[in-house]
């Protein structure tokens, strides 16, 4: 009897040890991401330019780098950051649960998923829209035209929706194709498995350039959604959520600046705006959380906007389109540093 | 309790807690306990989960319009419900699994029975086909079907033979039969196949019957009914197909089109289209899955005792009545249980389908998730469906093994 | 149906033949053998053409060399791959030791082991591609010396290691005890090893490769060990509600795809765990795993179990042990011995049904070969990066359910 009680307190015990874990605690993920000494960063596991494992077992992009840039500002070390490859259904519970700091894989900023999700956005990276590309040898210069053809798509993202959305609201019957991954999508596409295929047009871009012959395939101009692409955290986290924006601020300042990874350890201004970005004056950072050099520590790491966007996706032969800054026409605008 | 000094009964002396009865209650309820705390303390975590997602548990998504595409199956719309989709899903499932359960059974046994043939190099064959589709992960061999079938020709430049069956990437276009105008008519040709196949088969019984009654020495005479049986039903299959084949000819009208494959627009219509996901998987499938059928019809055959087969040639049978009488008829027994396994796995891998975008159950439930939210309720849905297809099938397979042990003992 | 080689079985072994006669007899002994012979011969040769072509001449090789690093260790960091080398020369020590202390089997199979070590340490592949040097001259062997010595110094190490243990080991048949409890421990050991603490962690999300797929299928198949025993005890449990719950977990385990399962670790188990705390990918799948083979694992015991005769049980009552002593001392380790080969061949199998992990997005072989075919320089290339990837899981189920077929050998054996 006694080794019974024994076995049942044991089982009481443990569950009612269990319990605190229930208690979710109001630690910032900025402090936890501190006392860790390294960030986890959700990426896309193989969106070349974007995001993707390299030969030496090393993950880049664009998407990576901006991790690499909330590192270098946190941690005062690019290298200082943990990668999770993320599939488009897992990457929001991954983040509401605290399996990542912060989720940054070519995700839209839409209403629901920031009042639904428990996610917080911050600024846009990247403005992204949803368009078409097919075999120039069609012939055809417009949606409406599209009647009949086999659409390939991937599984569980806004793109299959606003795909039969659009489909219907034109009338016309299609037959769709869904793929679970990226590259089965495109290289089904390549054989010719399906006529036209669909996604982010910075994706077509990026993809149209490994096909067999990328001269052959054209992307409509038409484009049937907008797709604001930027870094989540978890909502409610104000001072995580802040020091992530503020990552992203900084990249547009400092190109809308000049401050290039080149110049920015030898430059010498007077701009106190620019002195105050780069921690020689003001108290920037510790109104973030942040050190006090955070803003020089990701452009020494990753560059500006600019650099990021030339080193990962003009190689794959992206336009800067409406990824400028906002001085030259374009979207990207910093709030002042101030 | 009581001071008593009259004999003591033995099951007095033992304390309650060391009676074995209440013990064996006790511990089940402690047991059944932890559990119920268990799933209670689960449940209050799935609680304060979805409230982070912002989800509540209902199932009333199940009739709102799911809006996306399938590729293939029955007929479905987008704007039908996602009740329907999930429909779409499970028959592209039971369809993959019932079509790879035929080729993997026919390929299991020929593999399986060249594993043991006499030539040299057939059974190696076997053995090198056996061995390597076994050894490699069935997803990878999925994956690789699936890869093939992307170098197969554009539409444009599509293999066509004999003007009816297309090949190309877009999958496998086969000419499909259609009821014609002059279907109705020909239906009344079957029906009089049936009926002359009736008359035909009581005419024969009655010959034969009337045949062994003349013969005066026939002591075990058998009755009219059992010549039908065993005597005369042959005739009946030739004596309909005779009758439906020359209904072909006779109608006026014909009576079934041919819908053959044509190039229109984007694609070919028409006929009937095995896309390559279906067939990459549908190959996949019934390739890994005959490799173990092999080794289950192998072993089944080499488990008929020796002396069988030895006492069958003495007694002076062919050594193909041997296969057929002696051989066959006890490995079968032996061969069921596992080739239902077998099945049972079939049927449950075809979820990999979803790796390489067959519409199966398991695809259209993470779209479904994906798009809903709603994951526990389409998972207990989907787990369920499987379930249910698993326990079907093997309660199936047991009624039949069942059956064939009861017919072998009876002989 | 006739060509079967029934007659064949009966035949006394026929020692002394002539290779003709050899052909006559097993290719061209009836007619219709005749035939298929011909017939398998002209499909071996298209076949071999076609093949032998393709991988000579049409083959993009390139790819596997360039790309063996993530292939092997996936995103593991290459500095820190000593740490690796640290357990594979663990279990070379207590292959040497095993190998001392049992002889028999376990003694030719580790043999087998060192010496494809040993093959891999003596074949100088990078040389020869790097420099094109004589293999006559000096500085070709000092290149060797150099690179056995100081580039392979840990397989080296390892091998010299299994070769002192061994010797050390041989006859003292009182070390079984602590090989065994070494085997057991050098599991934790190899997690703690590769994972590291502190500042040199190198998380679970970033195993990938061959490692991954090799440490999920030993997590899958030790973890699983405890609880399938306990399953198959339960149900043959006399208590119903005992026995009730295991089978419904068996069976529902049973009849639903591991697929499921993985998704259920993926994308439902997170809601529910509570609060702050987390598992990683890669722990969630190992649980789902786990959990899964659980249940098979718990059929493969019960079947050893009903062959322990009642009166097994009936004797050790009588001498008066308790149920839990009675099971841990007579039935389970009679039982557990009799489904050594249920067990390998369950092992196998989960060997390749951990691929399915990278549907799920973790990287273990399966998924490092499909990023590898989403990197733009290697688009395109799926039937080289398949093959090789299925040569590797082939080399392993099939060298496995050889050793299964050696100990069901050595078990039947010995029990007759």
């Amino acid at each position: 009897m006694r080794k019974f009680l024994f076995r049942v307190s044991a089982i009481v015990l443990a569950i009612s040890l269990m319990t605190p874990l229930l208690a979710n605690s109001q630690e910032s993920i900025l402090d936890k991401v501190k006392n860790r000494g390294k960030l986890i960063c959700g990426v896309h596991g193989g969106l070349p330019g974007f995001g993707f494992l390299g030969e030496d077992g090393k993950w880049s992009g664009f998407d990576a780098d901006f991790g690499r840039a909330i590192a270098a500002a946190v941690l005062g070390d690019p290298s200082k950051v943990e990668f999770v490859p993320l599939n488009a259904a897992e990457r929001f519970t991954a983040l509401q649960t605290g399996e990542i700091d912060v989720l940054i894989r070519n995700t839209t900023w839409t209403l629901s998923r920031d009042a639904e999700l428990g996610t917080d956005f911050t600024p846009p990276t990247f403005y992204d829209g949803q368009g078409f590309m097919l075999p120039k040898s069609l012939n055809i210069k417009s949606l409406k035209e599209l009647a009949g053809a086999s659409i390939g798509v991937t599984a569980g993202s806004t793109t299959e929706l606003n795909l039969t959305d659009t489909m219907r609201s034109l009338g016309l019957e299609f037959n769709p194709v869904v793929y679970e991954d990226i590259d089965t999508l495109y290289s089904s596409y390549d054989a010719g498995r399906v006529d036209v295929v669909t996604s982010d047009k910075s994706q077509l871009v990026a993809r149209r350039k490994d096909l067999k012959n990328p001269d052959d395939h054209i992307i409509l101009d038409e484009t049937i959604s907008k797709e604001p692409l930027g870094p989540l955290t978890i909502h409610g986290d104000n001072k995580w959520n802040d020091a992530v924006s503020w990552v992203v601020y900084a990249t547009f300042f400092a190109e809308e600046h000049n401050i290039t990874q080149e110049n920015v350890k030898t430059l010498k201004t007077d701009n106190p705006e620019i002195k105050r970005f780069l921690g020689e004056s003001g108290e920037m950072g510790k109104k973030l959380g942040l050190p006090k050099d955070w803003a020089k520590q990701i452009i020494i790491s990753v560059g500006n906007y600019g650099e990021i966007f030339e080193r990962n996706l003009t190689p794959i032969g992206l336009p800067r389109g409406i990824n400028k800054p906002w001085t030259q026409g374009g979207l990207l605008y910093s709030m002042p540093f101030r | 309790m009581m001071e008593d000094n009259s004999p003591k009964v033995i099951s007095d002396k033992i304390p309650f807690y060391r009676d074995v009865r209440f013990l064996k209650v006790f511990f089940q309820i402690l047991f059944l306990i932890g559990i119920i705390l268990l799933a209670g303390f689960l449940y209050s975590n799935m609680l304060n989960g979805l409230r982070k997602q912002n989800l509540a548990l209902d199932l009333s998504f199940l009739g709102s319009e799911a809006g996306f595409g399938i590729s293939e199956g029955i007929a479905y719309d987008p704007s039908e419900s996602y009740l329907k989709a999930f429909w779409v899903g499970i028959v592209n499932t039971i369809k993959v699994s019932i079509i790879g359960i035929v080729f993997a059974t026919v390929l299991g046994f020929i593999f399986g029975i060249a594993r043991l043939s006499s030539n040299w190099l057939i059974r190696n064959i076997a053995t090198v086909y056996v061995e390597t589709f076994r050894n490699i992960p069935l997803l990878l061999q999925i994956l690789f079907w699936a890869a093939l079938t992307r170098s197969l020709p554009t539409v444009r430049n599509s293999i066509i033979i004999s003007d009816s069956i297309v090949l190309n990437v877009r999958g496998i276009y086969f000419p499909s039969f259609e009821p014609g105008p002059g279907f109705s008519a020909w239906l009344w040709y079957l029906f009089v196949g049936v009926i002359l196949a009736i008359i035909v088969v009581l005419v024969l019984a009655a010959f034969r019957h009337f045949g062994q009654l003349s013969e005066p020495h026939h002591t075990d005479r058998p009755s009219f009914i059992s010549n039908i049986i065993f005597g005369a039903k042959w005739a009946a299959a030739p004596t309909f197909l005779i009758v439906a084949i020359a209904g072909l000819f006779l109608t006026s009208e014909v009576p079934f089109a041919v819908n053959r494959p044509v190039l229109q627009g984007f694609n070919y219509v028409g006929g009937m289209n095995l896309t390559p996901e279906f067939s990459a998987l549908l190959i996949g499938l019934a390739v890994y899955t005959s490799a173990f059928i092999a080794e289950v019809v192998r072993s089944g055959i080499q488990a008929v005792v020796k002396g069988q087969r030895e006492a069958a040639r003495a007694a002076g049978l062919k050594e193909s009545q041997v296969l057929r009488l002696i051989v066959i008829p006890q490995a079968i027994p032996i061969i069921v249980p596992p080739l239902t396994s077998q099945y049972l796995n079939l049927a449950k891998n075809s979820s990999l389908a979803t790796a390489i975008g067959f519409p199966e159950l398991l695809h259209i439930g993470h779209t479904m998730m994906n798009q809903t939210g709603q994951s526990i309720p389409i998972f207990g849905m989907v787990m369920l469906s499987y379930l249910i297809m698993s326990l079907t099938t093997s309660a199936f397979m047991n009624w039949y093994n069942h059956r064939i042990t009861r017919i072998g003992r009876s002989r | 149906m006739e060509n079967l080689a029934i007659t064949q079985e009966v035949k006394p072994p026929n020692t002394s033949k002539s290779p003709l006669k050899w052909l006559q007899d097993n290719l061209f002994n009836t007619w219709y053998n005749t035939i298929l012979t011909c017939l398998a011969l002209v499909f071996l040769f298209l076949v071999f053409r076609g093949v032998l072509t393709w991988v000579f001449t049409q083959a993009n090789w390139k790819v596997v060399p360039a790309n063996l690093q993530i292939l092997m260790i996936g995103p593991y960091s290459i500095e820190q791959v000593w740490r690796i080398w640290i357990v594979l020369d663990t279990l070379l020590v207590l292959l040497g030791l095993s190998a001392a202390v049992w002889k028999g089997l376990v003694l030719r199979i580790s043999t087998v082991i060192a010496s494809i070590g040993l093959i891999f340490l003596l074949i100088p592949l990078d040389l020869v591609k790097k420099i094109e040097t004589d293999p006559a001259t000096l500085e070709f062997n000092l290149n060797i010396v150099y690179l056995i010595f100081f580039k392979r110094r840990w397989l080296l190490g390892g091998l010299v290691l299994f070769g002192i243990t061994f010797f050390l080991g041989r006859d003292r048949n009182s070390l079984r005890r602590w090989v065994i409890g070494g085997w057991i421990l050098s599991f934790p050991w190899t997690m703690i090893v590769l994972h590291g603490f502190g500042e040199n962690t190198i998380s679970t999300t970033n195993w990938g490769g061959l490692l991954l797929t090799l440490i999920l299928a030993a997590v899958g198949i030790a973890a699983c060990f405890p609880l399938g025993v306990l399953l198959a005890l339960g149900r043959r449990s006399q208590l119903p509600a005992i026995k009730w719950v295991s089978t419904i977990y068996i069976e529902t385990i049973r009849g639903v795809p591991l697929i499921t399962i993985l998704f259920m670790g993926s994308i439902i188990l997170p809601i529910f765990i509570p609060g702050d705390f987390q598992l990683d990918k890669v722990i969630r799948a190992m649980i789902a795993l786990t959990l899964f083979s659980a249940a098979y694992m718990a059929e493969n015991v019960r079947g050893g179990l009903q062959a322990i005769p009642q009166g097994q049980v009936e004797a050790a009552q009588a001498v008066g042990l308790t149920y839990p002593k009675t099971m841990l001392f007579i039935v389970l380790p009679q039982a557990l011995r009799a489904v050594i080969p249920a067990i390998v061949g369950q092992f196998i199998s989960l060997f390749k049904d951990t691929s399915l992990v990278s549907i799920v997005g973790l990287l273990d072989l399966l998924g490092i070969a499909k990023s590898i075919l989403g990197n733009p320089k290697w688009q395109g290339l799926y039937v080289e990066v398949y093959i090789f990837i299925a040569l590797i899981y082939f080399i392993f189920t099939f060298a496995m359910s050889f050793v299964s077929r050696k100990i069901e050998a050595d078990l039947g054996v010995g029990k007759h």
